[in-house]
């Protein structure tokens, strides 16, 4: 550690002294006498359009693979084999003000799973092993770009057949007078429900006869769910109860151009949590071979702080680093660590190496299958919250050349990634990415 | 204790650091304004991110989800 310090003070002693040479004040003041320059005063008379515009399309799709053996719905055994394939779409509209410069983005995602571990949330493991998500979200963002700053606000919702969420944002940003710097805040609110499908052995099971015509539906969790009743003929239905889980964050970011070819950023968020923070269909064993529904606190504190280090180095590598440091009070603590390199093999086409290295700590509320005693007041036998590390490494290509992707104008940008992941839990995963970019 | 905070107190000492920086003309910019060095997540990497949250215990810091949204942590 005395290094790591020393090293920080030395960049910083360099900096000054480079600093120091850039911005020496000309000591020889020139005054004219006369100037030939008329400024123009705008004409403020006529009417001016300013047409809605088609900024920016962005596709993203992805798919996704993993496998392991430590599901939390089956108590911390079990497969974890997933499969997910998630395709989103971002629509920028811009058009411009007096002084600013308005955009506002509509985004559009849709992802479905599967998963074999949910089939167990009933005993027999017949229960639904896959499902959909659609999240769409709206944000809106007016820049001043005279002064340098820009206000906005956003709105997301999210629905899956056991969650429903709405978001709301606030941010804010400004540059630094030199446009080298610039600072960023933005206020965060997730009101979340959670929708309560127990593990089957945990239902309680009819205690009166069923009416004569009624229907019940089974959930997946082998809920019994009365739908019609049957004697009226109209439908009585009864959804299954939820939860709330609400998450409020402050998120602060400050990027800095520190030369020519250096560039930083401090990332921190304060993030809350409280409500129903456990998922009520994982199952958790005893030492005593008895199980349960995990139990977590109904509040989480999270604190995560990141840097962002990007370099240009020569004429066509660029590096760009990554660390993150988090801690939160249910006692997990983890750094991240990841490195890419850029190479430009010409300026329109790059390739890019990565390497990301994660390590954490286990929750004090966490113990592998039949470790966790009766007398726990907050258990949990999922491994998102064990003791691990993990590596993710694969490559990245990049196109964008002036003329457009495949000679098309409009398309402007093309993506192409791939990466391994693996964890010393035996998870294992692959994921693949195409983004493409219409201007 | 001291373990804990040597880390966020690197990063601090990092941070006084940015206050030396250069002051940079417009023409001096060619190189950081390339679109690889984007202080952000590349678009496609939107997805990586959201696995890795669901997957591990830690999440934020990074223009990803810090919680709430889904049914992850």
């Amino acid at each position: 550690m005395k290094k790591i310090y020393l090293s920080i003070l030395g960049f910083a002693l360099i900096c000054r002294f480079s600093a120091y040479s850039q911005v020496r004040l000309d000591s020889v003041t020139h005054k004219p006498v006369t100037s030939l320059y008329t400024p123009v005063v705008p004409d403020s008379s006529t009417y001016k359009s300013r047409p809605l515009r088609i900024d920016e399309i962005n596709l993203v799709s992805s798919y996704y693979s993993q496998d392991g053996k430590h599901s939390a719905i089956t108590g911390g055994i079990g497969t974890e084999q997933v499969t997910d394939i998630s395709n989103g779409i971002e629509l920028k509209l811009a058009w411009n003000g007096n002084t600013h410069l308005n955009t506002l983005s509509l985004g559009l995602g849709i992802d479905h799973h599967t998963s074999a571990s949910s089939a167990f949330v009933t005993t027999t493991g017949l229960g639904k092993k896959d499902g959909s998500r659609v999240y769409p979200s709206l944000d809106w963002t007016t820049e001043n770009t005279a002064k340098g700053s820009s206000f906005g606000i956003g709105s997301y919702y999210s629905g899956e057949y056991n969650y429903k969420s709405l978001g709301a944002d606030v941010h804010f940003s400004q540059k630094t007078a030199d446009k080298n710097g610039e600072f960023g805040v933005k206020l965060q609110a997730y009101l979340d429900h959670v929708t309560l499908i127990y593990p089957s052995e945990f239902i309680v099971a009819l205690s009166a006869p069923a009416p004569a015509g009624a229907t019940y539906v089974t959930t997946a969790s082998g809920n019994r769910v009365l739908v019609s009743s049957g004697s009226s003929g109209s439908k009585v239905s009864e959804s299954l109860p939820t939860s709330p889980r609400n998450t409020y964050s402050a998120s602060f970011s400050y990027s800095q151009n520190v030369n020519s070819r250096l560039k930083v950023m401090l990332l921190a968020d304060v993030v809350k949590q409280n409500g129903l923070l456990s998922l009520p269909f994982h199952r958790v064993y005893f030492s005593n071979g008895k199980d349960t529904i995990e139990r977590l606190p109904s509040s989480r504190f999270k604190l995560p702080l990141g840097v962002r280090v990007n370099y240009f180095w020569g004429d066509n590598i660029i590096l760009r680093t990554y660390y993150r440091y988090y801690h939160d009070d249910w006692g997990s603590n983890s750094s991240t660590a990841s490195l890419e390199i850029a190479y430009k093999v010409s300026p329109f086409f790059s390739i890019s190496p990565f390497y990301r290295f994660y390590t954490q700590t286990a929750s004090q509320y966490f113990a592998p299958y039949e470790v966790h005693s009766v007398k726990d007041t907050y258990f949990t036998s999922n491994y998102e919250y064990a003791d691990f590390s993990s590596n993710f490494y694969g490559v990245g290509f990049r196109i964008a050349p002036p003329k457009g992707v495949f000679g098309w104008s409009n398309f402007h940008e093309l993506e192409l990634r791939y990466g391994h992941y693996t964890q010393t839990t035996e998870l294992v995963s692959d994921v693949i990415s195409l983004s493409v970019g219409f201007k | 204790m001291i373990k804990k905070l040597t880390i966020p107190a690197a990063i601090v000492l990092l941070s006084l650091s940015l206050a030396s920086c250069v002051h940079l003309k417009e023409y001096q910019k060619n190189r950081i304004n390339d679109s690889e060095m984007t202080l952000g997540n590349r678009k496609a990497e939107r997805n990586e991110i959201n696995f890795q949250s669901y997957r591990e215990s830690a999440s934020g810091a990074n223009a990803g989800k810090t919680g709430g949204g889904c049914g992850c942590n």
